[in-house]
């Protein structure tokens, strides 16, 4: 980046500490929708796309570099398939437990919606995953490509 | 009170897209966007559809725009001049307006007697309190459509990895 030192966005001091106090709140919001999603709008995608905001907010204002710090690309590369084989493992788990494929009500042999809030859990769990990490790695992708 | 600030937010967006339109810079362009989804974002909010403004907004207005802004700062920034094109316009002015005659059809908007409404709906939110989950969103997409939610990470994941493909440097590539 040929950009001049006074303009680039990790020297602007009001940037930093915004973005700095509302970072937690992005990712406690995230885990709210995710964990709330049961009983409140949102879900496993929302949840994602919050998370993965919240990163990028941050590489946006402290550099690419800072945010893969953090979250190193390794991560995010091995997450997106985790969270797709948390789904699938889910699936095969309720085979295990003698239900068909995705019937979460088998995993709680007593309680069927046990069960079921389970399996949802898990899936949306997997969704989280795949979600959060797909989009950070595309915006690593897209702002560590240099010219 | 509730027409009132759809009406306002309609024209907003109609007022965004025009100047979206007739922008030549395209970092300005692409910050119009982010305005437009937000007010979408908005308007998902008063029609009661949360989860999809909460997407909206994380994605429309923030993931999306700063993954444009990205792809700028490795383009140029202005839009070439162009003449005006007659035959696009058209194209664009007929799908619009198939599309309005489309809604003709549908059911007005909160029409509690619509067949979405008579269907399936009933089933679902019975089942839903069944499963004491009161989210109703939630049980149809991981449980009763688990299998459809299972392929949309499916989709994300094979979007993710196209994109990989595409950009992917090893750190070798890129010192």
């Amino acid at each position: 980046m040929n950009v001049p030192k006074h303009m680039r966005m990790r020297e602007k001091l009001i940037l930093r500490v915004a973005a700095k106090s509302l970072l937690p709140f992005f990712f406690l919001f995230a885990l709210y929708v995710q964990f709330h999603g049961d009983f409140g709008p949102g879900g496993g995608f929302q949840a994602g796309v919050i998370f993965a905001a919240g990163i990028v907010l941050y590489g946006l204002i402290y550099g690419i570099e800072a945010a893969q710090a953090v979250i190193p690309r390794i991560w995010v590369e091995i997450g997106v398939a985790v969270g797709v084989l948390i789904w699938g493992g889910t699936g095969i788990w309720t085979m295990q437990s003698g239900g068909r494929y995705l019937e979460y009500g088998k995993l709680d042999p007593e309680h069927f919606v046990h069960g079921q809030h389970l399996g949802i859990m898990f899936v949306e769990l997997g969704v989280l995953c795949t979600v959060a990490s797909g989009m950070t790695l595309i915006f690593y992708l897209f702002a560590g490509r240099g010219r | 009170m509730d027409v009132p600030i759809e009406a306002l937010l309609f024209f907003l967006l109609l007022v965004t897209a025009l100047t979206v339109a007739r922008l030549r810079d395209l970092y300005a362009a692409s910050m119009m966007t982010a305005i437009f989804s937000l007010l979408s974002a908005g308007l998902f909010v008063l029609m009661d559809a949360v989860d999809v403004a909460f997407t909206e907004a994380a994605v429309g207005a923030g993931v999306a725009t700063v993954l444009s802004l990205g792809a700028l700062s490795l383009t140029g920034s202005r839009e070439a001049k162009k003449r005006a094109q007659v035959f696009p316009f058209v194209v664009v002015a007929l799908t619009g307006a198939a599309l309005i005659y489309g809604t003709l059809d549908m059911p007005h908007y909160g029409d509690a007697s619509a067949v979405i409404h008579s269907h399936l709906a009933p089933d679902f939110i019975e089942g839903s309190a069944e499963l004491e989950i009161p989210n109703v969103v939630t049980t149809v997409l991981a449980s009763y459509r688990g299998y459809d939610t299972f392929g949309e990470s499916f989709v994300v994941f094979t979007a993710v990895l196209g994109v990989i493909l595409m950009l992917y440097r090893s750190k070798k590539d890129a010192s």
